[in-house]
């Protein structure tokens, strides 16, 4: 690809940033210019949070305009259709179908809507859908969600596998590098059992 | 080749920072500006501090640069504002090492109260003002304003967005150009700002600005790309970014200083290009100024003096493409909220009980301003809730006031609430003050302050006790509470409002996120036993969440505070053994 734009959206606090920092450096090391842009501060708990992913040979403005996403990365299930007109035509799209009730549902003002991922189904080609809650539990650690989930998005990145993993192992604690692995390697089994090659 | 790494706006302005020599750095928190701060500590050479405030910030700083070291004072938009009595009168006195502060504006308002133009204050106070366009040159064009300082004898801004400050992008390392401390001489005509002496400093103001802008075309931070010349575009910082994208065959002069404006290089551009654009976010600064020298060019009457550009607005309106995007789909809101485990919960759940009203402040605690809890009335500024109370209480009397409180954080507390307490107590005003004591700057993501007992740069040092200062200013009953205990919160809060004294409640327990290490067992609901009242989601916990009528708590969020175990009127929320929060 010339160019990846790319979203990573969730709700504050799930490690979406982090995330996105670990392919933000590997594009680096591949040689491509980079850009990265987070909205951080008031929404650090709880709260909608999108970081913009673009790396190619030049990259100008640091977000992904609207329509022109190739691949969005959704931590949360709503949060995946709020972010979903971002997302090209034939751009991939991997949910992860935990949810996270926003306030004003709990309260009662709002409901979560009930069927996102027929919604999702209907405007996208390229649909990834995996509980990466339950799978990190089956892991033994509910905080490897978001390593899931980079684990299924390597499967559309160029990068060699053995580059993600070195990532990994410099990112997280140390004492949780076997189980980061492990998880990263279910997500990328999960997406390569759920589609044939879906970026040419 | 030197290292290439991505980097934040922000660090690179650190970054460059370092490498200009500077040895002093001021700051208060404020999103987006706080994060260079942060990375300038991470450097030995450079002496880094936390202000309580940006006014204090800016005198630390002025009173650094005097003294002959590189100074860089950091803030974000609004903090210009605490700032600007000594902004406007340090560019009469001008400065001996370079002084420069960074102000980040944030469009949008992702993380503020309003969207001012910090070209504004620069244009009013005669101070230069610089506007990088990426990670590069946010470093690069640092190191050029303490050049420009040092050469005109003045406080010089560089001027960040949101989009710049927290955008990654690739810089280059370079070697850091270690600066002397300049000499420091005893010049009261030039630092002593009396009547007499501000007067001989005014003209000496003008002077510099006029060769200023002789020079500002001569500066080697403004670009100019010449490419289709029916179509040109002047732009400066992050809009230029999207100017390429959107309009990649325009001819564009960027600019990198915006007061006062390149107007030789302005005046050739104009005359070179059929139709001129100019795109600048927020005010039409640039624009009316080119505008007063007789020039037609296109700005505002085309593009919005709100909110974030982007380059698809600009293909449309420049590019007069018809670019047709979806829209969002309307879904649920989700703003941000005040985390599991957070301890202002439970204050606000004890005034929203008691029908207390309050005046806000600005902090995470304002999060409590939504439902269930609409904890607070208010939200103006930093600071504002301790004096805008006792402004209640003076326009409708004591016993109006008798179910209002004034709610202000640790560190907003320290940054302007002080001198809002001494007033009250001063006019004899009888309000009731909430300190809620987190033991850090939350919503920043985590600053110490002088509450804290440790310096940014990680030593231990004096704490400030919020007791003994209240008492020594006045205050006969002050009261400290345990935010988790509501019944002692309850009636702490009932007997202070009613007394016809002043007084302050400090809740005090940790931020939920400084303490990660503390293993705490989960809360679960005993769903035979349940009722599904309710009560426990009028806390407004994320955790606690209604599924096909069935009240539960989220694993995956409860940080096991035991709020919920409090509130439940049928005692059937327990701690669930086997669930230990894991980190």
């Amino acid at each position: 690809m010339s160019k990846v734009n790319m979203l990573i959206v969730g709700v504050g606090g799930q490690g979406s940033l982090l995330t996105s920092r670990i392919v933000g450096n590997l594009a680096l090391e591949e040689g491509y210019d980079v850009k990265l842009s987070e909205v951080h501060g008031m929404a650090q708990r709880g709260g909608s949070v999108v970081t913009h992913i673009r790396y190619g040979e030049k990259v100008n403005a640091p977000i992904v305009e609207v329509g022109d996403a190739d691949i969005i990365v959704s931590f949360e299930k709503l949060e995946a259709l709020r972010y979903v007109h971002y997302l090209k035509e034939d751009g991939v799209l991997i949910v992860n179908s935990q949810e996270i009730d926003p306030m004003s549902v709990i309260v009662g003002l709002d409901k979560y809507p009930d069927n996102i991922i027929d919604q999702l189904e209907e405007g996208v080609k390229n649909l990834i859908v995996m509980n990466a809650l339950d799978e990190a539990r089956g892991i033994g650690n509910i905080k490897v969600v978001n390593t899931i989930l980079l684990g299924a998005l390597s499967k559309y990145l160029e990068f060699d596998k053995e580059k993600w993993i070195e990532a990994i192992k410099k990112t997280v604690p140390e004492k949780t590098v076997d189980i980061n692995l492990k998880a990263f390697n279910r997500g990328l089994e999960i997406s390569l059992s759920d589609v044939e090659e879906l970026i040419s | 080749m030197s290292e290439r790494i991505l980097m934040l706006g922000n660090e690179a302005i650190a970054r460059g920072a370092y490498e200009a020599g500077v040895t002093v750095t001021v700051a208060y928190p404020g999103t987006p500006s706080t994060e260079i701060t942060e990375n300038v500590a991470k450097y030995d050479e450079i002496y880094a501090e936390w202000a309580p405030n940006e006014k204090v910030a800016l005198e630390v700083g002025i009173g650094s640069s005097i003294a002959g070291a590189r100074t860089l004072v950091c803030m974000k938009h609004v903090g210009v504002n605490v700032a600007a009595d000594p902004l406007f009168t340090v560019a009469y006195s001008g400065v001996n090492g370079g002084l420069v502060l960074v102000v980040a504006d944030d469009p949008g308002m992702h993380s503020s109260q309003n969207e001012q133009d910090t070209k504004f204050f620069a244009r009013a106070a005669h101070i230069p003002l610089l506007e990088p366009s990426s990670s590069m040159e946010a470093k690069e064009f640092v190191k050029k304003a303490f050049e420009l300082s040092e050469a005109f004898d003045t406080p010089v801004i560089v001027r960040l967005t949101t989009r710049i400050s927290h955008s990654q992008g690739i810089i280059s390392l370079m070697d850091r150009q270690e600066m002397p401390l300049k000499n420091y001489e005893k010049d009261f005509q030039k630092y002593v700002m009396m009547p007499a002496m501000a007067r001989k400093r005014h003209t000496i103001v003008e002077d510099r600005m006029n060769r200023l802008e002789v020079e500002a075309s001569n500066l080697g931070i403004n670009e100019v790309e010449y490419k289709n010349k029916k179509i040109g575009v002047i732009t400066s910082g992050i809009p230029y970014q999207y100017v390429k994208d959107a309009v990649p065959e325009a001819s564009v002069l960027k600019l990198g200083i915006l007061h006062p404006l390149p107007k030789d290089l302005i005046l050739e551009f104009c005359k070179n290009v059929e139709e001129v654009y100019v795109v600048e976010e927020l005010e039409p600064i640039i624009e009316e100024q080119i505008k007063s020298w007789g020039i037609n060019v296109k700005g505002k009457e085309l593009f919005t003096k709100q909110g974030e550009y982007s380059a698809n607005l600009i293909k449309k309106v420049i590019g007069k493409e018809n670019v047709e995007t979806r829209g969002p789909l309307p879904l649920p809101a989700r703003p941000p909220v005040m985390c599991p485990g957070c301890p202002h919960r439970g204050v606000y759940y004890v005034l929203q009980k008691l029908k207390i009203h309050a005046t806000g402040d600005i902090g995470c605690y304002t999060l409590g301003a939504l439902p269930p809890l609409q904890g607070i009335d208010t939200c103006i500024c930093m600071g504002a809730s301790v004096s805008m109370v006792h402004g209640v209480e003076k326009a409708r009397g004591k016993e109006f006031v008798k179910n209002w409180v004034g709610v202000i954080g640790d560190s907003t507390f320290v940054h302007s609430g002080i001198t809002g307490l001494v007033n009250t107590v001063y006019n004899q005003g009888i309000s009731t003050v909430l300190i809620l004591d987190n033991r850090t700057t939350g919503m920043t993501g985590h600053q110490d302050h002088p509450g804290t007992g440790k310096t940014l740069k990680g030593e231990p040092t004096h704490t400030l006790d919020f007791e003994l200062l209240c008492k020594s200013v006045g205050i006969k009953h002050v009261r400290s509470v345990d935010p988790f205990n509501l019944k002692e919160v309850e009636s702490v809060i009932k007997e202070e409002v009613n007394r016809e004294e002043p007084s302050v409640i400090i809740a005090c327990a940790p931020c939920e996120l400084l303490d990660k290490k503390t293993k705490r067992i989960l809360s679960n609901i005993n769903q035979d036993e349940c009722k599904t009242c309710g009560i426990c989601m009028k806390i407004g916990c994320p955790a606690i969440q209604k599924k096909q009528g069935v009240i539960q708590v989220n694993d995956a969020l409860c940080n096991g505070c035991g709020l919920c175990i409090e509130v439940c009127a049928f005692d059937v929320i327990n701690r669930e053994k086997d669930s230990v929060v894991n980190y």
